[in-house]
């Protein structure tokens, strides 16, 4: 069975899925073992939702393990997240000893598995004292981090660079939040899934349904950003845009759409800061979703006229790529993976202040021609560099290279 | 290449490039001339030649990435059109490339007093890569066959005959002329012509256009 192959195929074309094809023709096979810390909500989830089954279409065995930890190994991981981001936080020496039991405890049900596989993926720092835990690891094991590494907090770092220096290759979405490691490190930035609910064609009516469901008005424009209430995606900034525009599109709609992660114990207390700045403007709609509430967002993505993604700091910013494959230009925080996605004028906006996301916000509001061929661009370039079929290929070629050693060039013809 | 060869026709490839990170990255002029003093040769070349395949709208202003950060993280716009105008066609090796930017660059250190450096977030980080080579199952068995295949072949195809292919042939031609070659005399106007295109001031999409378009006015006039 290849459905799910051949449904991509239909959206990126059959010489994509053939190039899969031939990648893996040499790994038929070999063990693939996924291994991060929450099944749902965030990025990492999304992705591997549809990369293990279509991994295991391929002919390449892949499964996907969760480790699970008490409230305080949370506590201590959303500190290694903020502090590998820069920000200076301390971790106190009871959550490291936390962390380290907590990945003692989960190596204890995984080692089987973990240690027979011929490739074993270990998503961000939550799991990645696993290798220490496996001793008679067969494989080779990768540490893919889904992070902002550039600037770390230099003793977080330290702490985690010798789990991670341990791992016979890493991965990072952008040369720019490269640590140096001591084997290989890829360059892989990550991918949306366009058959998954958040992305897949929705319906008038569906979309209505929905804005008529948060009292969303759909004939007055909406702006809408949607990530955890986190202050690196700066929400307050967003509100501040938004009053900034609304002066002269009084109209004017915003939508900030949170979704939870069970790993994120902070959003209670950004959540309380964004609604004291929306001071009760009605025209502010402040949503704390579900995990699962894919196909709403997906609808609030379609209703969006635009969509901002005004982070600070940011690893890949996928909620920009999901707005672009929508056709929605993309008004984002000149930070991280936003870079590589947003091109002033043709996919969207790079902007570095919430005065310059107004500004933009009122360029596009009233240059409706320019809004939807920045859209209709936005889509192209997601379609030729961002879906997960791109991002399957560079794991294959990444996953040959070290099973075969290979150096610089792998020739499949 | 060999008539025997010939015969066995033209196999349109693909390929795909994948970033590897050196570790290494410059915050200004004279940590960049360091690095580039030692650094892996594939590195020279990715980033001589690796924009073409990545994504972006950015035009082709400043054709090497070590041109256009001079020119967006330095704001050094004497040295970034130093930088362009170094030409890695021509029969170069990626040594004599590797000592034509640095000789560039030293002159340049020398005439300023301070060393031009970047923002934090705007330093030159040093990647090389690794090239993955597909078949796409298309083959021609005769240099006619060149007037329709060029013209549906993808970019990333573009790349690796025109492009890749001077760095794996002792000639250091592209693919086409290199099998073209095999029939001469017959078809050495065509390789004249095919020889200036310069591949490094287009972009993929327009280099095909390009080479589609001599491809056809060459073929479309031979007599039958």
């Amino acid at each position: 069975m290849t459905a799910l192959l051949d449904a991509y195929a239909r959206i990126v074309g059959e010489d994509v899925i053939d190039q899969l094809h031939q990648l893996a023709r040499g790994l038929q096979g070999v063990r693939v073992v996924n291994v991060n810390s929450t099944k749902v909500g965030g990025g990492v989830a999304e992705i591997l939702t549809k990369f293990v089954p279509a991994l295991n279409e391929l002919g390449i065995p892949a499964s996907w393990e969760v480790i699970n930890g008490q409230p305080d190994f949370y506590q201590c991981t959303k500190g290694f997240h903020n502090g590998i981001q820069g920000n200076q936080v301390e971790i106190p020496d009871r959550l490291l000893w936390v962390f380290e039991r907590t990945n003692e405890e989960n190596a204890e049900k995984l080692r089987p598995v973990l240690e027979e596989a011929d490739i074993v993926i270990i998503h961000d720092p939550q799991p990645a004292p696993l290798l220490r835990y496996c001793p008679n690891r067969k494989g080779k094991w990768i540490w893919r981090c889904h992070i902002d590494a550039s600037h770390p907090y230099r003793p977080v770092w330290r702490y985690l660079r010798d789990f991670v220096n341990e791992y016979d290759a890493s991965i990072y979405s952008l040369a720019a939040f490269v640590q140096p490691h001591p084997r290989n490190v890829y360059i892989i930035p990550p991918s949306i899934d366009p058959l998954t609910d958040k992305n897949i064609p929705l319906n008038q009516e569906d979309i209505l349904e929905v804005q008529e469901r948060f009292k969303i008005d759909p004939d007055r424009p909406m702006i809408l950003q949607v990530s955890r209430f986190d202050r690196f995606k700066d929400p307050i900034g967003v509100v501040h845009a938004y009053r900034l525009a609304k002066k002269f599109v009084p109209g004017l709609q915003l939508v900030l759409a949170g979704g939870g992660a069970s790993d994120d114990p902070e959003g209670e207390i950004v959540y309380n800061e964004v609604q004291t700045a929306a001071a009760g403007d009605p025209d502010i709609h402040v949503l704390i979703l579900p995990a699962d509430a894919h196909l709403v967002i997906n609808a609030l993505q379609r209703a969006a006229d635009i969509v901002l993604q005004k982070s600070t700091r940011e690893g890949f910013g996928l909620t920009v790529t999901e707005a672009m494959w929508k056709g929605k230009p993309v008004i984002g925080g000149n930070t991280g993976g936003i870079r590589i996605q947003l091109f002033n004028h043709y996919t969207g906006f790079l902007v570095d202040t919430p005065e310059g996301a107004a500004l933009r916000i009122r360029y596009l509001l009233f240059n409706q021609a320019a809004m939807r061929q920045m859209g209709e661009n936005a889509r192209e370039f997601v379609r030729e560099n961002f879906l997960l079929t791109r991002h399957l290929r560079e794991y294959l070629t990444l996953i040959v290279t070290l099973l075969h050693d290979i150096e610089d060039r792998i020739e499949l013809v | 290449m060999a008539q025997e060869e010939n015969d066995r026709g033209f196999k349109i490839k693909d390929c795909a490039l994948t970033a590897i990170a050196t570790g290494r990255r410059a915050m200004n002029l004279r940590e960049l001339r360091d690095i580039v003093q030692d650094i892996h040769p594939g590195s020279i070349y990715y980033h001589f030649w690796s924009g073409l395949l990545r994504p972006g709208y950015a035009p082709r202003e400043y054709n090497n990435d070590f041109a256009a950060w001079a020119f967006y993280g330095l704001h050094d716009l004497r040295l970034a059109e130093r930088l362009s105008v170094i030409d890695p066609t021509g029969g170069k090796d990626l040594e004599s490339l590797r000592q034509e930017l640095i000789d560039v660059v030293e002159e340049r250190l020398d005439e300023t007093e301070m060393v031009p450096w970047a923002r934090r977030d705007r330093q030159f980080y040093f990647v090389r890569s690794q090239i993955v080579v597909f078949d796409t199952r298309v083959a021609i068995e005769q240099p006619e066959g060149l007037a329709d295949v060029v013209k549906s072949m993808s970019t990333s195809s573009i790349f690796y005959h025109f492009i890749d292919a001077r760095r794996r042939s002792d000639a250091q031609v592209d693919d086409f002329r290199a099998w073209l070659g095999g029939f001469t005399p017959r078809y050495d106007d065509l390789c004249s012509q095919l020889a200036c295109v310069d591949p490094y001031f287009e972009t993929l999409p327009e280099l095909r256009d390009q080479l589609s378009a001599i491809m056809q006015d060459y073929f479309g006039g031979l007599s039958p």
